[in-house]
C-alpha cells in the first residue's frame, strides 16, 4: 500500500526530529555527583540548557565540539594572558598503516585548536614518526590519545573517527611525505656541499649562493 | 512446569537487580570530575567541577597549559590557599571573570562521600584508572 509506506516514512521523520537535539542529559539532582539537599543545587545550570543549543553528536556530551568551534557557536578563549600566543599547527599525522583496523589520521590542527604543544610533547608523544609505541591497550588504560579520549574528549566506543582512512591510501600519503622530505633532505645537503665549496674557493659573484653568504 | 517457574520468578528479580545497579550507578556528564582530596577533610561538601560548562567558554590550553592543571584527576591538590592567591580556579573566580571564592557552595556542590575521580556515562566505565 503507498500510503502505508507514505506514513511510516512520515513516521520515521517525525521520530528523527524530535530526537535529534532531545539528548540525554540528566538533572543535576539525579546525576549522582550533585548532593539534591545542597544549597547550590537550583542555582547551577542544567547541562541540557546550554548543550542543546550547540552541534548535536551521539557521543560524550552529545555535542560535536570541533564543530561548534569552527561554526563560532561558541568562542571559548585561548588564554587568559592576553600576550600568550596561541599556538596552531596544521599537519596531519598517519599512524597504524599496516594494522587489521584502518589507518588513523591524526589531526594536529583540531587538537592545537584547543591544546598546547606541551599538552602531549614530549611527555606523552615523542615528536617522531614511529617513535612512539601508540597502543589500544594503553589508550583503553587512560594512556596515551586516552588520557582525553574516554574521559573528556569522544570515547573510545568511536573507533571509526580515529581510524578513519584505508590503509592502502595512508600508506600512499606517508610514502609522498617521505619522499617529499628525502628530497628536502638532499636538497639541503646539496647546498651544504655548495656552500662548503664556495667557501673554500673564496666567494664568487658568479654563484647563485654567493648573495646568501653573508 | 519448574523451568517455566524459575523464568517467571527469575525475570523479575533481574530487572529489579538491574534497576537497583542503575539507579546506583552515577549519570553524571561526561567529564565531571570530583575534587575531594581535602574537601570533606575540611568539612565542605566534595567539589564538583563540570568540564561541558568550562569549555564552553575556556579552551583547554588555558587550565592545562596557562594554569598548569595536570591531565588526570586526582593529581592536582588544589587548596582554597592558590584560589584565594589566584592561582588554578583563582585565576578566573576572583569576581571578575568568574564568581568569587566567597561562594562556597556553588563549587562544593558534590554528594558527601564522593571519592576523586572522572565521571559521565557508560563510556568512561570498563578498563580505566581515570
Amino acid at each position: 500500500m503507498p500510503h502505508r509506506k507514505f506514513l511510516s516514512a512520515f513516521a520515521i521523520l517525525c521520530a528523527s526530529i524530535a530526537t535529534a537535539h532531545s539528548g540525554n542529559w540528566t538533572k543535576l539532582s539525579e546525576d549522582g555527583v550533585h548532593d539534591p539537599r545542597g544549597p547550590a543545587i537550583e542555582l547551577l545550570q542544567y547541562p541540557g540548557d546550554a548543550l542543546s543549543n550547540l552541534p548535536s553528536d551521539t557521543a560524550g556530551n552529545e555535542v560535536d565540539w570541533i564543530r561548534a568551534l569552527r561554526a563560532g557557536v561558541i568562542q571559548p578563549r585561548p588564554s587568559i594572558d592576553p600576550d600568550r600566543e596561541d599556538r596552531r599547527l596544521d599537519k596531519d599525522i598517519y599512524l597504524d598503516l599496516y594494522g587489521s583496523m584502518p589507518s588513523v589520521r591524526f589531526p594536529h590542527l583540531a587538537h592545537t585548536e584547543w591544546l598546547d604543544c606541551s599538552n602531549c610533547h614530549d611527555h606523552l608523544f615523542l615528536p617522531k614518526r614511529g617513535a612512539n609505541n601508540i597502543s589500544m591497550f594503553l589508550i583503553l588504560q587512560g594512556q596515551q590519545c586516552g588520557v582525553c579520549h574516554g574521559a573528556v574528549a569522544f570515547p573510545l566506543t568511536e573507533c571509526s573517527r580515529c581510524h578513519s582512512v584505508p590503509n592502502h591510501e595512508a600508506q600512499r600519503i606517508v610514502a609522498a611525505i617521505e619522499a617529499a622530505e628525502k628530497e628536502k633532505q638532499a636538497g639541503a645537503s646539496d647546498g651544504a656541499v655548495k656552500r662548503r665549496d664556495a667557501g673554500t674557493a673564496g666567494p664568487r659573484k658568479d654563484s647563485p649562493n654567493a648573495g646568501k653568504q653573508q | 512446569m519448574i523451568r517455566r517457574l524459575h523464568a517467571l520468578l527469575g525475570a523479575p528479580l533481574l530487572v529489579g537487580v538491574l534497576a537497583i545497579g542503575h539507579s546506583l550507578e552515577s549519570r553524571a556528564e561526561y567529564a565531571d570530575v570530583v575534587l575531594n582530596r581535602n574537601s570533606e577533610k575540611e568539612g565542605m561538601r566534595p567539589v564538583v567541577f563540570p568540564h561541558w560548562f568550562h569549555r564552553i567558554r575556556f579552551r583547554c590550553k588555558v587550565c592545562h597549559a596557562e594554569l598548569g592543571f595536570k591531565m588526570r584527576a586526582g593529581s592536582n591538590l588544589v587548596t582554597m590557599g592558590d584560589i584565594i592567591d589566584g592561582r588554578f580556579c583563582g585565576a578566573c573566580h576572583n569576581g571578575e571573570i568568574a564568581w568569587a571564592p566567597e561562594n562556597c557552595d556553588l563549587c562544593h556542590s558534590g554528594k558527601p562521600g564522593l571519592p576523586p575521580g572522572i565521571f559521565g556515562g557508560h563510556e568512561t566505565n570498563g578498563p580505566g584508572i581515570w
